[in-house]
């Protein structure tokens, strides 16, 4: 018996093939042998489990519950984090992961994201050990699902501002005031509330059925229509001392679970991207006009050469990211880069691929459309592109432009 | 219980194959995966083992890079696994693709054989019928399921006109067929904790074996041809007896 052999990539494929088209610097290749099957397998279960059925939910307005099962029992829920029955898988299979499901929806991304780096990342890095216990390996199941309610109608960009308090009674908290955009919200069986009290913004785990707490969901949405946003309200909620987060204390700490979540948000939306170019091609090259395939026309292939080369781009800026993430040293300014740089790109791919389907890219017959206005909510939450442009000029010239 | 469970890397079925044509054998330098068909082999394996205790041993002749299909089958749950690699083994033909697999498993031990009825790639589907003739032990072939109760194995096997109720004893070499089951999907846990299962590689001489691979092969590839234009398919008209006419032709292709 002996350690199992890893195969090297040179050993693969010979040094003059070019890479598939959607990862032509084959930054696929840099992949360990665990994150390659955890592609495939993410890959696998998307295209045989999501795909099937996502049109339909978003067609409907409706969360895929059905999918839950499933990616609770591929350990895709919490998987970066440690202990509790979360798998503790490196940064980058965290990210090979995001931009599979994003693959299929950018729904089923947020799902999980909002699980495993904005519910159950602030109760893994600020709980208490009987918090841990009791909430992470249910949530690792998918037996209990989380959600995270920072922003508020009147406080998005600036939560700050926030108006939502908590106050002592005895030992008690008293929490009122409302959350709204609250992905989850109202499928969720414990939600992560921020609130303001006397010493600063504190974080409290609200369960389910909790007198006072209600949740109602955000209708209308022409956006990110597979998944749930909800305006939670929360009227003089009482909790035990022991339902707050010990260890969170100000806004620097669900600031850093947004840190988590949008390291994520910069591999999937690269997901989401590659399904666009993959349709464009594909239909650019099926698809006659004037009496010749489309794609073989010079407009096109621009437009195509523009895609993959942002797509390299963006495999290459998270590939990056993620090795400084897994050596521990990825800082918030760099995340914010990330998230910021592969959203656009996604989006301009996404609108780009949308003319070359013409009449047929603005239906559900093709994943295109649903990816594009998916994205514009991917633009916005997790900061807006503008607020990530403000982080990264105040980085750069020391002068913050916030204000 | 003892399973074994004989698993291929084949060209990845998703990209079209292609033939080298001095050699007449099929290219397999592009993206190699797991051969489909064998995860339901994979997946009757653990359920056995899962319903009466033992555990699942994957074995897999292959270049080296075969390790990646026996690594997924540890990810789903296999227990440990043999890679039977060896430069003398390129150009092998069924018969010594069956002679080293049957060494390796007599290494192993083995209550059950599980392999696919035919792979992806190859699908001369002969190889777990000499394999279980070269360990002794009966093939019970196309099965679409499998019920052990401690000393029988029952096994309904798939037939053109519906199937035959077969029982046997243990040891014995069974092929399933696709459908069997849903194979599982491999876990992250898995796939992180199937580095450090038990995997040994072997070559000719580990099995003591001489007189096998290409130098050896009794069969020789002696043509490829193009297969025929498929003929345009016959469209029935609806003039009240279509639906029997459709019945009648499924049925003289004994389709139904
Ligand atoms: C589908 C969806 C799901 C969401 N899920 C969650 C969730 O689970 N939990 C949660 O807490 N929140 C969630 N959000 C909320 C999201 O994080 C906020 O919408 C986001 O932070 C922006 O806040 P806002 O909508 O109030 O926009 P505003 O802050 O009002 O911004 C409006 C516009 O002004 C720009 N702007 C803001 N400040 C400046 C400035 N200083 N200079 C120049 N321009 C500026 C913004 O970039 C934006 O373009 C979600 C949002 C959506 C759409
Ligand atoms: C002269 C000659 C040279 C050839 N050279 C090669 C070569 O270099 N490489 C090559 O792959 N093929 C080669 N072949 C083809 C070779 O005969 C078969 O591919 C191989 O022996 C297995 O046959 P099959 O794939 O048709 O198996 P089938 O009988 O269709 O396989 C049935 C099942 O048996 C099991 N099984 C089959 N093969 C293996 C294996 N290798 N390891 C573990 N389980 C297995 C699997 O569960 C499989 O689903 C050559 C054939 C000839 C005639």
């Amino acid at each position: 018996m002996h350690p199992m052999v890893t195969t090297s990539p040179q050993s693969r494929k010979s040094v003059s093939t070019l890479p598939n088209f959607t990862d032509l610097y084959a930054v696929d290749e840099l992949l360990g042998d665990d994150e390659r099957l955890i592609r495939d397998t993410v890959r696998a279960f998307v295209r045989k489990r999501a795909l099937p059925v996502i049109d339909e939910h978003f067609e409907a307005g409706t969360f895929p519950h059905e999918l839950v099962d499933g990616i609770a029992q591929l350990g895709l829920l919490g998987m970066h984090l440690d202990g509790y029955g979360c798998a503790g898988a490196s940064a980058l299979a965290y990210g090979v992961a995001c931009e599979e499901l994003e693959a299929g929806d950018s729904g089923l991304r947020s799902f999980v994201s909002v699980q495993g780096s904005l519910a159950m990342f602030p109760i893994w890095a600020y709980g208490s050990e009987e918090q841990k216990q009791r909430y992470l390996p249910e949530m690792a199941a998918g037996r209990m699902i989380g959600c995270f309610g920072l922003t508020e109608s009147d406080a998005g960009s600036d939560p700050a501002s926030m108006q939502t308090r908590a106050h002592l009674d005895g030992d008690d908290w008293i929490i009122s005031g409302s959350k709204m955009w609250i992905t989850n919200g109202s499928i969720a069986d414990v939600a992560v509330v921020w609130a303001r009290t006397e010493s600063g913004i504190r974080g409290f785990l609200i369960d389910k059925g909790t007198p006072g707490f209600t949740a109602s969901d955000v209708h209308r949405k022409l956006s990110l229509r597979a998944s749930v946003t909800s305006e939670l309200h929360l009227d003089s909620v009482r909790v035990s001392a022991g339902q707050m987060l010990p260890e969170a204390q100000g806004l620097r700490a669900p600031l850093s679970c947004l840190n988590e979540a949008r390291y994520g948000i910069s591999w999937g939306a690269l997901g989401a991207a590659r399904a666009c170019f993959e349709s464009a091609v594909e239909y650019s090259k099926t698809r006659l006009v004037f009496g010749k395939p489309l794609a073989g026309y010079q407009l096109t292939q621009l437009k195509l050469a523009e895609m993959a080369t942002r797509l390299v781009q963006g495999r290459l800026v998270t590939w990056r990211l993620s090795q400084l993430k897994d050596a521990g040293q990825a800082h918030p300014v760099q995340v914010s880069l990330a998230k910021r740089a592969n959203v656009r790109l996604a989006l301009d791919i996404a609108r780009e691929a949308r003319t070359i389907l013409g009449a047929n890219g603005i239906t559900l017959e093709y994943p295109v459309i649903r990816h594009m206005t998916n994205l514009e909510s991917v633009l916005t939450y997790e900061g807006t592109e503008e607020v990530h442009t403000l982080i990264l000029g105040k980085a750069i010239t020391g002068e913050d432009a916030f204000g | 219980m003892k399973i074994v469970v004989c698993v291929k890397q084949v060209p990845d079925p998703n990209t079209p194959g292609q033939l080298d044509p001095s050699t007449h054998r099929l290219r397999r330098d592009g993206e190699v995966v797991l051969d489909p068909g064998d995860e339901f082999g994979i997946e009757a394996g653990l359920q056995l083992a899962e319903a009466h205790g033992g555990d699942v041993t994957v074995v897999s002749m292959a270049p080296e890079r075969g390790v990646d299909a026996i690594r997924k089958a540890l990810a789903m749950g296999a227990a440990s696994g043999v890679l039977i690699s060896d430069p003398l083994l390129e150009g092998s033909d069924a018969l010594s693709t069956a002679r080293v697999l049957a060494a390796a498993i007599s290494r192993e031990g083995f209550d059950i054989v599980i392999t696919a009825t035919e792979s992806t790639d190859g699908y001369s589907g002969v190889v777990p019928q000499m394999l279980a003739g070269l360990l002794g032990v009966p093939a019970v072939t196309f099965a679409k399921s499998l019920k052990y109760d401690g000393t029988t194995l029952r096994v309904l096997r798939q037939t053109e006109t519906g199937h035959d109720r077969v029982e046997t004893s243990l040891p014995v070499v069974v092929t399933v067929t696709s459908g069997i089951n849903e194979p599982r999907y491999p876990s992250l846990r898995g796939i992180m904790g199937a580095k450090s299962k038990p995997f040994q590689t072997l070559t000719t001489s580990d099995l003591g074996l001489t007189d096998v691979g290409g130098a050896h092969a009794g069969e020789t590839m002696v043509a490829v041809v193009a297969a025929e234009e498929r003929q345009a398919g016959e469209i029935i008209e609806d003039d009240g007896t279509a639906a029997k006419r459709i019945v009648d032709f499924l049925a003289e292709k004994k389709v139904i």
